[in-house]
């Protein structure tokens, strides 16, 4: 069982994207016109070209005026959606397959967050009414899990596995150091990241990603209309979006080293995309690394390095920025931040910029075929989404 | 004749040395940040509940302590969801007084003799003012009594007692005070130690014992001097007095008379006579004759492995946090949701009786118990599947250093139960930097945190103790 895709058949014609990070200054609705008249001007639209909006964001507005209303969006339809930290690739999926459905000819997926406006540090939600036996355990502390697991399951002792998280925010804050829009511009030492105050088990809080406030949104239509608008579109292969049934909070048999949510979205963007070795076909990758050990793992879900060896490819510097395979350019969540709705949009702005020669200090040689994953939740208890994109 | 059918004591696992409270010898029990006055009944009922005698079904609960956690709303109801007991039970909060917890042992046998069987469960968290007596002097447990008889061998029966009530301010505190007062003890013992000697006197008539055929007196108040004067005159001999563990524990308020009689009981053999004598507002006393069925009624704890199994470096500045005396710096999170009441209605099994579910199809369990089965994704089609006894040991675990909590870090364990089903729960009683995967653990029913003047009941995970 797989979707039937809409590989080739939808076409990313403009994107925009604001600055992420602490901005004190400017309001979700702020962030919202910045990055949506950005995305205009980049497809080189009127707003009355655009027939329906879907927009993402966890907790920055509720309901499509959201959108609307500051952006004087005359009387058409805005979706607003929630798919916790995937909200913004829900946005981009849902929009995407409103063209390809033929219901209209150009739609627009945008996604904000405006997270430091709480006062608090992390995420904060607000879950619905409870009985008050949740474990209460927060994001970092959920996926630090993952880490001593995985040293466990594969034999890495604890010290290797310190220095193969430090490798992976070492490298995102490279790439971010390269990109203007990143929340963190700066590299970081090693020794800074690996003495950074624990925030939960082996995490440091060098081995979170970036709490912030951002915008970004991206023009949407069918294919044989991309060139009206652009002369170098992007061409959707695949989308595929699981939701799990939380079977590894409950069942013994689950080990934490894996998300099966992920690796069942990755098999059905393969499939949709015709992707069948995904290590040497995929040019480059914007993931998930909410935290350190996340970007570990999903290596392994996602195909790129054998079982027990994502650990090695990326000692051996494989998803480094000049490696074979470059994972997060862009600088990632890790270095970019992390405004939760946001950020599937993010992901996708940079496979925009890469895929058409934009990426300037970062550009990576030729890539033909991007992935994007986003996910939201625990390990096992999460949703993911994967994307396949090219020219 | 009735009598006490079961027993179950707990103390909690911190002790704080009366050395860094400022002075005075040994330390007291102190109950951690996530127990209260309730859930430390729980956890002294379970133990008086394990393994009742055939025949033996509780009709009553009784909640009996000067530190409830409700002023309004009834303690005893957290009691009997907490204990799996049914509602069709009678259920009452007691108090008003440190004696209440001997009162009411006597009440229940009463209620007993009349075809009752009654949960007795008196718990204590004393809070006395920073530096004060109270404060150094006391201390936190609690202790349970399954009273019947009724087509039932009790271990210990009621052979005998006396009560006397007098109007005197001797240790007092009225609504809006922080902590409770105590006029000069020498006054109280002029008055007590007369009225001890004359009940004690017709308990012991009533029993038609002599004084020197008890085996062990417990003697419990709120004020020590007035035993002074009172050995010599009954005819007591000092080998005879059970030890109020004042060293050790502390006196636990209205639950104090029970848990030294537990601790006797824990001692006790069949024809032993204890007498038990508790004075506050008056005075109780209570003569019991322990039977054959001692060796089959003892509860898996004793006093003492209670007592033994602790942590006993308990900073000051940090109890006094946990007592909600000393303000401190919350953690840069948001503070906890209010329960709801609908929700915590809908899931009272799950969250109080700490109860999931066993698929019918395939026999796996569901923690929470789940409409639709996790691995046959049977539909509606599953048994209810009490977990609380159940054995667990820790799959893995991570200390998170950013939930909000009184006692961070919050350790969060991914559980396994050795009859099947996973759930991640919080640790407590345990140091975070002796953890390890496959330690092996039992559930305790524990107060996650107070929000909006509802207290939020939940289960954790603690070491063996």
């Amino acid at each position: 069982m797989a979707s039937k895709g809409i590989c080739d058949r939808v076409a990313i014609v403009g994107m925009g994207c604001t600055k992420f990070g602490e901005h004190w200054n400017r309001s979700a609705s702020d962030l919202l016109v910045d990055a949506v008249q950005e995305a205009y001007g980049s497809a080189g639209i009127e707003p009355d070209n655009v027939d329906a909006y879907w927009l993402g964001t966890t907790g920055s507005g509720i309901s499509g005026l959201t959108l609307s209303e500051p952006l004087k969006i005359q009387y058409k339809p805005v979706t607003r959606l929630e798919n916790m930290c995937a909200t913004g690739s829900e946005a981009i999926r849902n929009a995407a397959y409103a063209v390809a459905s033929g219901a209209y000819d150009l739609v627009m997926a945008v996604g904000v967050e405006k997270l430091k406006d709480s006062g608090f540090s992390g995420l904060t939600g607000s879950a619905p009414p409870g009985d008050g036996t949740e474990s209460g355990m927060t994001a970092p502390a959920n996926f630090s899990l993952l880490a001593p697991a995985y040293a466990e399951k594969y034999g890495v002792d604890l010290e290797t596995m310190r220095d193969v998280l430090t490798k992976i925010a070492y490298k995102n804050h490279y790439n971010g150091a390269r990109n203007e829009k990143a929340q963190f511009q700066r590299e970081v030492p090693v020794e800074k990241i690996n003495s950074s105050p624990k925030i939960a088990g082996m995490l440091g809080i060098m081995d979170c990603s970036g709490v912030s406030d951002g915008s970004a949104a991206a023009v949407i239509c069918r294919a044989e209309d991309a060139h009206k608008y652009n002369d170098n579109p992007i061409f959707i292969k695949a989308l595929s979006f699981v939701a799990g049934p939380s079977e590894g909070a409950k069942r013994q048999d689950y080990d934490f080293t894996t998300f099966p949510e992920v690796v069942e979205s990755a098999r059905d963007a393969y499939v949709q995309a015709g992707i069948e070795d995904p290590r040497e076909q995929i040019s480059m990758a914007e993931v998930h690394d909410c935290f350190t050990p996340t970007e570990l793992v999903l290596m392994e879900d996602l195909g790129f390095s054998p079982r027990g060896q994502a650990w090695k490819d990326t000692m051996d510097g494989r998803f480094d920025l000049d490696g074979d395979q470059p994972v997060n350019p862009d600088g990632g969540l890790k270095s970019f931040g992390h405004p939760i709705g946001a950020s599937g949009l993010r992901m996708m702005y940079e496979m925009w910029l890469q895929l058409r020669g934009e990426a300037g200090e970062r550009q990576i040689a030729d890539p033909k075929v991007g992935l994007t994953h986003n996910l939201g939740g625990a390990p096992g208890r999460c949703v993911s989404f994967v994307s396949v994109v090219g020219l | 004749m009735s009598g006490i059918v079961r027993y179950g004591s707990y103390v909690p696992f911190n002790r704080i040395q009366r050395s860094a409270i400022g002075g005075g010898r040994g330390e007291r029990a102190a109950a951690s940040y996530d127990e209260d006055s309730a859930s430390m009944a729980v956890e002294a009922s379970r133990e008086a509940l394990r393994e009742l005698p055939e025949g033996a079904e509780v009709d009553t609960v009784a909640f009996v302590s000067t530190s409830a956690p409700y002023t309004e709303k009834l303690n005893a109801a957290t009691l009997q969801a907490a204990t799996n007991l049914p509602k069709s039970v009678t259920a009452l909060d007691l108090g008003g007084s440190t004696r209440s917890g001997l009162s009411a042992l006597l009440a229940g046998i009463d209620m007993a003799s009349a075809g009752r069987t009654v949960l007795v469960a008196a718990s204590e968290v004393v809070v006395g003012a920073p530096s004060g007596p109270r404060e150094s002097g006391g201390g936190d447990a609690a202790a349970a009594f399954v009273l019947g008889g009724n087509g039932t061998e009790p271990i210990a029966r009621l052979i005998g007692r006396a009560s006397c009530t007098e109007e005197v301010l001797d240790v007092w505190q009225s609504p809006g005070m922080p902590f409770a007062k105590q006029w000069e003890e020498r006054f109280g013992a002029s008055i007590f130690t007369p009225l001890l000697v004359e009940t004690f006197a017709r308990a012991l008539a009533d029993a038609g014992v002599a004084a020197s055929d008890l085996s062990k007196v417990v003697l419990d108040g709120t004020n020590a001097r007035v035993f002074r004067g009172f050995m010599r005159p009954a005819g007591l001999d000092p080998a005879q007095l059970a030890d109020g563990m004042a060293g050790s524990v502390g006196r636990a308020g209205a639950a104090h008379a029970g848990l030294t009689l537990a601790s006797a009981l824990d001692g006790a053999s069949a024809g032993d006579r204890i007498a038990v004598a508790c004075v506050a507002d008056g005075v109780d006393v209570a003569v019991f004759e322990v039977t054959d069925a001692i060796d089959d009624g003892r509860p898996k704890h004793s006093v003492v492995s209670w007592i033994e199994s602790k942590r006993d470096d308990l900073a000051y500045t940090t109890y006094l946090k946990w007592r909600d005396v000393l303000p401190f710096e919350p953690p840069r999170r948001p503070d906890p949701d209010r329960p709801a009441a609908p929700p915590m209605q809908r899931a009272e099994r799950w969250k109080f009786g700490f109860v999931g579910s066993r698929c019918n199809r395939c026999g796996n369990t569901n923690l929470p118990p789940q409409r639709v089965c996790v691995v046959c994704q049977a539909s509606d089609d599953s048994t209810a599947e009490p977990y609380a006894d159940s054995e667990c040991r820790i799959s893995t675990y991570t200390l998170d250093r950013l939930a909000y909590s009184l006692q961070p870090p919050v350790i969060g364990a991914v559980v396994d139960f050795d009859k099947g089903g996973r759930m991640l729960c919080q640790l407590t009683d345990v140091d975070p930097d002796k953890v390890a995967i496959g330690d092996e653990l039992e559930m305790t029913f524990r107060r996650l945190y107070t929000a909006g003047g509802v207290h939020n009941y939940f289960w954790k995970a603690r070491p063996r103790r």
